[in-house]
């Protein structure tokens, strides 16, 4: 779970980094009143969507008068925004994040990460900041300084100093660059974040660090006993299919295709989409129905596809273990006979009572075209799909 | 022989009791799996589908020489029992649990580390189907039925793409010798590295089927493994040619967040180790079957 900057910025406060003063604002109005409380002369109004590189997609405008921070609050309130981690799609901005301009000596780049290689939470730096990392470590990798932290004692001082020369922080600033480091490595660690990313973290004039742009990415997992963390989600910035669809307890994601597709397990839903992709075809969705394929869950996950306007066919594939394939098959019947159904629907059904489950599709007289083997699902999918287009066309 | 167990593997089950352990270990037990008894705490003394349960797992290996256990326990008390069956000399266990926070899992890892090699605690999962050896045992939640005993091993991070691959296999005539699921998490108890090393010393096995994934660079350092330390040939399939960069395609490890980590980028850095690909899902079987026939 992802959340906005200045969300990530109260947290990291809390735990002694030092942040530029700032406030939320959801109207032009509200924009100004903060810029009165923030007092100075140069503001900079950032957008609040879930993403990063909000500079480039325009989201984020400095302003050095009120009537600069209304017009520019006005600009970004409602506007969907695209920047390379948003997808073509964008993200509306709702929320404004009002800040003090702040004089920049130096910008660094400093992140946290869990490595899954290594096991363990790794500490990523460089002196070059506010450049996209992933950029820096192709061109420059020499530029990043990596140090991983050993789970059972955490982050040690000699390892934030170390940091802090590889990042070439004055020796006159080392204690506040040891005390936010550790900061942020707290911050991380009480709340089961998976990532924290500081881009860039600043130097100022008056030399101070400050934290000016913040990212915090959460473990889904561990929201169970981070309750306040949970209560950040911005459902906004997340699509709607795929909140409904974890409101039912079902893992969905939207793509761009238009096959639809209900399968259970991760990985063969994924190898489903793989054949639809390989026989010509593109997938709607990703949706795992999970081990207790109900008829309700059923029902629920058809009407989830199904709500896809772009979807020309839809795909179950369902490989059925505890799952039986009879019970599935009577799900999928009520589904189709519930829902007024007015695509193609490819079933195929494989592993335990398999027989039972195609008997009972072949009498329930609907017109569901059956497959055997998953190429021969995919394929038949993509055939039914071709014929919709071709007499929607016709 | 097969890895990791076989029908003389003494297996306990944590979480016994509840609904979900309790199914399971049924179904292990009329698989023929060697279920001697249970765990939970509060619960010592009881009998539970005619076995003993008991308060914790260092009482069953004392008792019963337990040597295998499976957990069943809810996420948020997963990573304690896995350390409680560690610490108590378990020497293999299966984590079924889905929804394990990542850094309980770092710890576990770290906790696991303190031991020895050669003492150390197998684990597998979590977020997994558990390991069956056809025939022999089933420490999981697999459908038994559909695994033909034979010398193919399998390794995967998918429950129901590895029952995909048994059953391409079965209809070949093609057996397995040992099935392990490593789990859809980002940090798993072991890697296919691991698993491909416990294959390569096994006689049975002859040819590893790997099926991997999107996200992290577990794959193709068993390909390099493979390269190097291997004699047997290894197949891969890796789903999720069509999963974008950045969303979580349902396992928790799905997600392509850096270089190297998409289907495409990992079938070619595979394929330039050795790895033989089964182009498609529906070829995992008859790609292996290929390889048999020539070996």
């Amino acid at each position: 779970m992802d959340i906005h900057e200045y969300q990530a910025k109260e947290i990291l406060a809390e735990y002694g980094v030092k942040i530029a003063d700032g406030g939320l604002a959801y109207s032009p109005e509200e924009a100004v009143q903060r810029t009165r409380e923030i007092g100075g002369s140069v503001w900079v109004v950032k957008a609040q969507i879930h993403s990063g590189a909000r500079g480039k997609a325009g989201g984020v405008i400095i302003c050095k008068s009120h009537d600069e921070v209304e017009a520019a609050a006005g600009k970004l309130l409602g506007k969907r925004l695209v920047t390379h981690q948003t997808g073509p799609a964008g993200k509306v901005c709702y929320r404004l994040y009002v800040e003090a301009g702040t004089d920049i000596a130096k910008e660094l780049y400093f992140c946290l990460l869990v490595d899954r290689c290594a096991e363990r939470i790794v500490m990523v730096g460089s002196a070059q900041g506010g450049m996209d990392i992933e950029t820096l470590a192709a061109t420059q990798p020499e530029a990043i300084t990596k140090i991983y932290i050993e789970p059972s004692v955490g982050l040690q001082d000699f390892q934030a100093r170390e940091m802090a020369f590889a990042l070439g922080i004055p020796v006159s600033m080392l204690n506040a660059a040891v005390k936010t480091i550790k900061g942020i490595y707290r911050a991380m660690r009480a709340n089961d974040a998976s990532m924290v990313e500081v881009n860039p973290l600043v130097i100022t004039a008056k030399e101070d660090l400050i934290a000016l742009d913040a990212k915090m990415g959460f473990d889904d997992n561990a929201l169970f006993r981070r309750h306040r963390i949970a209560e950040l989600r911005d459902k906004t910035q997340e699509d709607p299919r795929e909140m409904a669809a974890a409101d039912r307890g079902l893992s969905y994601v939207g793509l761009d295709g238009d096959i639809g597709c209900m399968i259970n397990g991760a990985g063969l839903a994924m190898a489903t989409m793989d054949m639809i992709k390989l026989a010509g075809g593109e997938p709607a969705n990703f949706l795992d129905v999970g081990g207790g394929a109900s008829p309700e869950r059923t029902e629920k996950a058809f009407r989830l596809v199904l709500a896809d306007k772009n979807v020309k066919a839809m795909l179950v594939n369902i490989f059925a273990g505890i799952n039986r394939c009879d019970w599935i098959a009577e799900g999928v019947v009520h589904a189709v006979k519930k829902i007024d159904m007015k695509v193609p629907l490819i079933v195929r059904l494989s592993g335990t009572n398999v027989d039972e489950g195609r008997r009972i599709i072949a009498e329930s007289g609907l017109p569901i075209i059956m497959a055997e083997t998953l190429a021969e699902a995919a394929e038949k999918a993509v055939q039914a799909r071709n014929e919709v287009v071709a007499n929607a066309a016709g | 022989m097969a890895i990791l167990i076989d029908e003389n593997t003494r297996i306990i089950v944590q979480g016994f009791t509840g609904k979900i352990g309790s199914f399971h270990a049924q179904d292990m037990i009329n698989y023929g799996s060697k279920v001697v008894g249970g765990i939970t705490p509060g619960k010592g003394g009881q009998t539970h589908l005619g076995l003993p349960v008991f308060n914790t797992v260092k009482e069953s290996v004392e008792q019963l020489g337990a040597e295998a256990s499976i957990v069943f326990v809810p996420p948020a008390f997963a990573a304690d029992s896995i350390m409680e069956a560690a610490e108590a000399g378990i020497k293999y266990c299966v984590a079924i649990t889905d929804g394990i926070p990542t850094q309980d899992m770092m710890k576990v890892k770290n906790f696991l580390r303190r031991f020895p090699v050669e003492e150390r605690m197998v684990l597998t999962g979590p977020n997994c189907a558990g390991t069956i050896s056809p025939g022999r045992a089933m420490l999981g939640i697999m459908p038994g039925h559909i695994y033909m005993q034979g010398n193919v091993g399998i390794v995967g991070r998918s429950g129901t793409l590895g029952y995909e691959a048994a059953d391409q296999m079965k209809r070949l005539g093609i057996g397995i010798s040992t099935s392990v699921g490593i789990g859809g998490d980002p940090i798993n108890g072991s890697s296919h590295r691991d698993i491909l090393e416990k294959f390569e010393q096994d006689p049975e096995t002859k040819v590893v089927l790997m099926i991997g994934e999107i996200g992290g660079p577990q794959e193709v350092d068993a390909g390099h493994f493979a390269k190097e330390f291997m004699s047997k040939p290894v197949v891969a399939y890796i789903a999720g040619l069509t999963a974008p960069e950045g969303r979580r395609m349902g396992h928790a490890g799905a997600i392509i967040s850096s270089a190297g980590e998409s289907a495409a980028e990992k079938v070619a850095m595979l394929r330039d180790l050795g790895v033989i690909i089964a182009p498609t899902p529906s070829a995992m079987g008859e790609t292996v079957a290929a390889i048999l026939a020539k070996s």
